[in-house]
């Protein structure tokens, strides 16, 4: 088979991918901030002695790890504005899509960092006299922090690929933009295959500024 | 504000959500298969003797984990057909895009089980006059089948939930029937959380397999 | 008495259906150094681990400077117990020192570090003072020139003197040392061992739990021979140590022959 390809309708439209680079990263970046926070508070919950706590953050979990994202993207912007009779942005509805679904992922990651830890380090703030949440935050989770570096990069990496689902509700990001390419250029071969590259290099440059991040961050042992 | 909550239409329209989820588990199933083959041979190339062959390999692994697996599945539906000149049912082009994802991922594992046998394993049984393939079948799969089993069940889970983006190109499994459902009916708050249970019940007694499974392997090693 | 610092009435502990203290009446006064000894599982780290509620005691009352320690609460059924909150074990725990088997040094600081975290997390002092009690503290255990370093560094002897130095700096009334040298190298145990008698010899009132028999012989002003959760024999070293007058003592002096005055 004998195919001409042809870039250079595609590239034209450049500025339309890089404007929804800037929407990937964007979404990127909240849904990863609302996430680690939100993740916290799941981790602590599920730490607790407190049932009443636990249970609930472990429901939270156990459902989010379990169902797949593109039905919480459908959920948070099509179902719950229905029923709380609020209308929710496709930036909002997919931002907050990926955060809670982030944040049961997160909350494994920093469960598991605060739980490495054994008993020993907790006794020996208290027997200062430290808080449990001084023990808490001065002790346990710096050390658990370092603990977490590589899964949390390894969630966040699979957060960034998971934003491409935001382009079903309609929100310009990368995945968006191209097939806005496409349409304009018929030209969907050298369009996905370009959003593809751009993919590889983004998350390329990722990888690498994490496993920067992550040599430093646990330099000290 | 109450919401008046309508779950006769979810009960009503249960055959076609049912019968999304069988066009699901054939998905599911079709790639996993389809993958694990795949990813065997592909750990085969990862660890050739041949450097071009090692490189390739290494960059088909790198090239499907650093991209979303959103856009590999727009890939092989609207742009793979122009390369090979056969247009693609959706259902063929989500199989192709799921089963070489997995065998990508898949290929990591049988890497990493394969390394993971001693040197002197393989030595010991080439020493007996036995040849490389048979040294694989007999001595090392048997092996490390063991240790992999829980990573490929996390990867069927992750597999199970990915099914779900084939519903962007129209594949007809339970997703794509949600959103149908709850476009005809309006009534998205039931219908998606319908959704998302069934595919919940589907895909959680693999999470409680795998952490079983995890569990049985730190205790036993 | 006015100079008993810390007293316990009654104390039980049960793990289960395991009672592991079965009523332990002991007044400890200041300046005392009282070295507990047993076999494993008699229940001598569990004294220890109470008196600063590492363990929360079952049954029974701890004193410090003659004021009991938590609030009581009366049950339905008529059972009365002990009520601990938080805040009043913290308090506790600043004034009753702990020197863990593991060190348990925090891995993240530096030496200098670790001996100021609790003065500044707990008793927030500003950081200049912070560090000269700190330096103090490790001057005395011998380690002024290990600031900068972190645990990691150090050998399982400076780890366990720069914990003692941890739990000075907060200038608690008593001292616990909870085996402080059975996880260490043989040739490592003699350094620990001269820090605590160099606070023996300030006046430091102090509870060690040991199998450093010869240690607790000249170092210790009483010794508690500790069996089945209750005090099997107490007295002088002199008294329990050479000359005990219960044949459970004696068997377990016999199966530590090793030692020497």
């Amino acid at each position: 088979m004998r195919y001409d390809w042809d870039f250079g309708a595609v590239l034209a439209q450049a500025p339309l991918l890089l404007d929804g680079l800037i929407g990937t990263l964007r979404i990127a970046a909240a849904a990863i901030g609302l996430g680690v926070a939100l993740g916290l508070v799941l981790a602590l919950m599920r730490l607790s002695p407190r049932w009443l706590l636990r249970w609930p953050a472990a429901a939270f979990v156990e459902f989010y790890r379990n169902t797949p994202a593109i039905v919480h993207f459908f959920w948070f912007y099509f179902a719950m504005p229905v029923v709380l009779d609020v209308s929710l942005d496709a930036f909002l509805a997919a931002t907050l899509a990926l955060a809670t679904q982030s944040a049961a992922f997160y909350a494994e990651v920093f469960r598991g960092g605060i739980r490495s830890l054994g008993p020993g380090q907790w006794e020996a703030g208290r027997a200062l006299g430290m808080t449990d949440g001084q023990a808490m935050r001065r002790i346990i989770l710096p050390q658990a922090m370092t603990r977490m570096v590589a899964p949390f990069l390894e969630r966040s990496f699979e957060l960034l690929k998971t934003t491409s689902l935001a382009s079903t509700l309609a929100y310009g990001e990368l995945l968006f933009r191209a097939t806005q390419v496409n349409s304009a250029t018929f030209r969907p071969l050298e369009t996905y295959t370009v959003l593809a590259g751009m993919y590889v290099l983004l998350l390329f440059l990722f990888s690498s500024a994490a496993g920067f991040a992550e040599r430093r961050m646990t330099a000290f042992r | 504000m109450a919401y008046e909550w309508d779950f006769a239409i979810v009960l009503e329209n249960l055959p076609v959500l049912l019968r999304g989820l069988g066009v699901m588990l054939q998905l599911w199933l079709s790639a996993l298969a389809f993958g694990l083959a795949a990813g065997f041979v592909i750990a085969l190339g990862r660890m050739a003797a041949a450097a071009p062959l090692r490189l390739l390999a290494r960059c088909y692994v790198e090239l499907f984990r650093n991209t979303p697996a959103l856009i590999q599945l727009i890939w092989f539906y609207y742009a793979f057909p122009i390369v090979i000149g056969v247009q693609l049912t959706p259902f063929a082009a989500a199989v192709i895009g799921l089963s070489l994802n997995t065998s990508a991922y898949a290929a990591e594992i049988f890497r990493g089980g394969m390394q993971a046998v001693p040197r002197g394993q393989w030595e010991g049984a080439s020493a007996l006059g036995m040849t490389h393939a048979a040294v694989l079948r007999r001595v090392v799969l048997p092996q490390v089948l063991r240790l992999m089993l829980p990573a490929f069940t996390n990867r069927a889970i992750e597999l199970a939930k990915t099914t779900s983006l084939a519903s962007v190109l129209a594949v007809q499994e339970l997703m794509y029937q949600g959103r149908l459902l709850s476009a005809t009916y309006y009534r998205p708050m039931e219908i998606l959380t319908t959704v998302a249970l069934i595919y919940f019940m589907v895909i959680w007694p693999g999470s409680l397999l795998s952490a079983w499974l995890e569990r049985r392997l730190a205790r036993h090693g | 008495m006015a100079d008993i610092v810390l007293e316990t009435r009654g104390l039980c502990k049960r793990f289960g259906p395991i009672e592991v203290l079965r009523g332990i009446d002991l007044q400890v006064r200041a300046g005392e150094r009282i070295a507990i000894i047993g076999g494993s599982g008699s229940g001598k780290s569990t004294l220890l681990r109470c008196l600063n509620f590492m363990e929360t005691p079952s049954e029974g009352e701890v004193l410090l400077d003659g004021v009991p320690i938590g609030a009581p609460r009366r049950h339905r059924d008529g059972r009365v117990t002990t009520a601990y909150s938080p805040a009043a074990l913290c308090r506790v725990r600043q004034r009753v020192g702990m020197v863990f088997q593991q060190f348990n040094l925090f891995p993240h600081m530096t030496v200098i570090e670790n001996v100021m975290e609790g003065l500044r997390t707990v008793k927030r002092l500003p950081r200049a003072e912070a560090r000269g009690k700190a330096l103090a503290q490790l001057h005395r255990v011998g380690l002024a020139e290990k600031l900068d370093a972190y645990p990691a560094r150090l050998s399982g002897g400076q780890q366990q003197r720069v914990a003692i130095a941890r739990a000075l700096a907060m200038e608690p009334e008593v001292m616990l040392f909870d085996e402080p040298t059975s996880s260490l190298d043989p040739e490592l145990v003699g350094e620990v061992l001269r820090s605590i008698r160099t606070l023996a010899e300030d006046g430091t009132t102090m509870l060690l739990v040991t199998h450093e028999l010869g240690f607790a012989f000249h170092v210790a002003t009483r010794v508690i021979f500790l069996a089945d959760g209750v005090f099997h024999e107490t007295g002088t070293p002199d008294a329990v140590l050479r000359h005990p007058q219960r044949e459970r003592t004696r068997a377990f002096l016999a199966s530590h022959a090793e030692f020497t005055f």
